[in-house]
């Protein structure tokens, strides 16, 4: 914990531990994420079964199912304080910096647990391969840095719509689409093969590492017109 | 009034001398024709998309309402554009490769770009409050203008590319249109732009016009 | 030192105007109660004047020695309490004072909690869980909350809801301690709250 507890790292984690605190004691958005993934994995598993697919599906299928979870899950850290409304006392006492970093912080711890849970499952319930350990877990730490920066924004967006319904994952989708290029890319080629290491996937981990840095950055200097008023 | 008539005549001369002049890509064949459209489209849509952009980003330093007027019309006319930069972009390649979608790198953008045009306005009908309307539309637009250069220079390395990249620039550098080629291509770029610049202005007038008279109302 | 400056303050709901033309001006040492009848107005005014909404025309602006000041200086010196507003229901009063105060700038231990438990009538019961709380307790927590920054404007919508006697004796000491050291606005119905302001704002249904 930093020393000077309330500068802006300190704020941050304040904003963090408030809503890990709270997601602890009600587990709403842990139980939708976590379940729907499991569902989907179930119904994937299920209809596939043991058969062997290509790679590049494999690697698809499991993407699907990352996205659709945290479509379910990633907006609640935002949605939950309109519902609340408790947003209103954060906005007349928070800057809106450290409510970003928080609660950015916040979805992607929430999708570590969900990628956590889901990859190892994966491998067990179905014939998916994985030939190179250590560039899926990069590509999984990039992933959830790459959802989460890209979502956080969106999801303090549509926490003031009225109507929510499919809103999230209909703004969420095109901007994701390049992120889930390169992760499904990265991905089916540490299922294919072995001695693929790094220098294979180079492209496209160039482009996961930028685009987290890009839409973090651009998250926080836009988050406070969101934010305001 | 000038420039409507030359308008209309440089649009005529595209359409006329499209059909006449022979096919601007040998290999492909007269079906490369679309590409005096297409092309054209295309950069309108994106043209468009950043006219909305620039005006979200006004809106959120100035708070005019007048730049939420432009950021909404200019999406409008972007969201047109890219309905039928696909539709003959698709046209092209049923006629080339046989099949209507290919997830080439290009076809892709020109997907996402529409996808985040229907997003803009799915938000901006979810959002109660016009100043919360155009502030959050406002953010959305701006935002969303990022996957841009992702889509531009990044995903075409990652994804192979089906589009012929010879068309205008060749592999070093020369300029390869021949006359004819370029005589059309370039006046059809220039009045698809000079189109999307008169439909804008029409509309944004309109659009203003209806916004000041409810204000009126209201006083 | 400090002023409020609002001027030509207007809000339109699509086409219901709630507020037309509101301009006020205060400074230290003023008190203003804004009365009206419901659906007046008087919560959109005390919201726009906090900073939770945006007016659709006219503006708002906090002055420090004829400076403007910026929306995180100005977030510093301004506290809120309305009916609307809500705490963390999962937190305890203790984990909700403490968050409130880091993000405020100020670290409290046990003690410090202790203090102001005491100061708002809630001595002791500083570790149930708000949404155990009665609404009369929630609205001293509020209170609690509110004054973590020792602000120099402070708005309180309906100031006295859901207080009983003893709430109402701790209120009405906040607000002339506000009055002397600040600037306090109030809006309400109550004729009793009325004489909590020196000034008093009408507004039209």
């Amino acid at each position: 914990m930093p020393k000077n507890g309330t500068g802006l790292t300190g704020k941050s984690f304040a904003v963090l531990r408030k809503d890990l605190l709270c997601e602890f004691r009600t587990r709403y958005a842990v139980n939708a994420i976590v379940l729907f993934g499991i569902t989907t994995l179930t119904v994937v598993s299920f209809s596939v079964g043991q058969q062997s697919l290509a790679p590049e599906v494999y690697s698809a299928i499991f993407w699907i199912i990352i996205f659709f979870s945290a479509m379910s899950g990633l907006a609640h850290v935002f949605i939950r304080e309109e519902e609340t409304k408790t947003a209103m006392v954060l906005r007349l006492t928070a800057d809106p910096t450290p409510v970003y970093l928080g609660k950015l912080g916040y979805n992607v711890l929430l999708l570590a647990l969900l990628e956590a849970i889901i990859a190892p499952l994966f491998f067990i319930l179905t014939d998916a391969r994985l030939e190179s350990p250590a560039l899926f877990i990069v590509v999984l730490i990039l992933g959830m840095i790459g959802l989460a920066g890209a979502t956080t924004l969106i999801a303090a967006i549509i926490s003031k719509a009225g109507v929510k319904g499919a809103l999230f994952a209909v703004l969420s989708f095109p901007i994701l689409l390049p992120l889930l290029i390169g992760l499904i890319n990265a991905t089916s080629k540490a299922f294919a093969t072995g001695e693929v290491y790094f220098s294979a996937a180079s492209s496209e981990l160039q482009l996961l590492v930028s685009y987290g840095v890009i839409m973090i950055t651009a998250s926080l200097l836009l988050f406070e017109y969101v934010w305001e008023g | 009034m000038i420039w409507k008539i030359l308008l209309f005549v440089l649009m005529v001369w595209v359409i006329v001398a499209a059909f006449i002049f022979p096919a601007p890509q040998q290999v492909i064949g007269e079906a490369s024709r679309i590409f005096y459209f297409h092309i054209p489209q295309a950069w309108v849509a994106v043209v468009a998309y950043i006219v909305s952009m620039v005006a979200s980003i006004r809106y959120l330093k100035s708070g005019a309402m007048v730049n939420d007027d432009r950021a909404r019309v200019a999406a409008a006319l972007g969201l047109m554009f890219s309905i039928l930069a696909m539709i003959t972009g698709s046209i092209f390649a049923k006629v080339t490769w046989h099949s209507f979608w290919n997830w080439d790198p290009r076809e892709t953008s020109i997907l996402i770009l529409l996808l985040i045009y229907g997003a803009y306005f799915a938000l901006r009908t979810a959002v109660i409050g016009d100043e919360r309307r155009a502030r959050l539309a406002a953010v959305y637009a701006v935002f969303a203008f990022l996957t841009v250069p992702f889509l531009l220079f990044v995903v075409p390395r990652v994804l192979p590319s089906l589009h012929p990249s010879d068309s205008i620039v060749d592999a070093s550098g020369r300029f390869t249109m021949s006359w004819q080629t370029a005589a059309v291509f370039f006046p059809s770029l220039i009045a698809f732009t000079g189109l999307f610049a008169w439909i804008y202005t029409i509309r944004l007038r309109l659009c203003t016009a209806e916004r000041l008279r409810n204000e009126e109302m209201e006083a | 030192m400090y002023r409020l400056d609002a001027q030509n303050v207007k809000k339109t709901f699509g086409p219901r105007i709630v507020l037309r033309d509101v301009s006020l001006s205060l400074g230290i040492g003023d008190s203003l109660a804004v009365t009206g009848p419901n659906g007046s107005g008087k919560t959109t005014l005390l919201r726009i004047l906090a900073g939770l909404t945006l007016p659709s025309r006219g503006t708002v602006d906090f002055f420090h020695e004829d400076r403007k000041l910026g929306r995180s200086e100005m977030r510093r010196l301004v506290s809120y309490i309305g009916p609307e507003l809500a705490l963390y229901d999962s937190l305890t009063a203790a984990e909700n004072l403490r968050f409130f105060a880091v993000l405020r700038g100020i670290t409290l231990d046990r003690g410090l909690i202790g203090k102001i438990m005491e100061m708002v009538g809630l001595g002791g019961r500083e570790d149930d869980f708000y949404h155990a709380y009665s609404s009369g307790m929630k609205q001293r927590l509020k209170y609690a909350v509110a004054l973590l920054n020792d602000p120099v404007f402070l708005l309180l919508d309906e100031p006295t809801a859901n207080l009983d006697k003893d709430g109402k004796i701790v209120v009405s000491g906040i607000i002339s301690r506000q009055k002397e050291r600040g600037v306090l606005i109030v809006a309400t119905n109550e004729k009793e709250e009325y004489g909590f302001a020196e000034k008093r704002y009408r507004l039209d249904g």
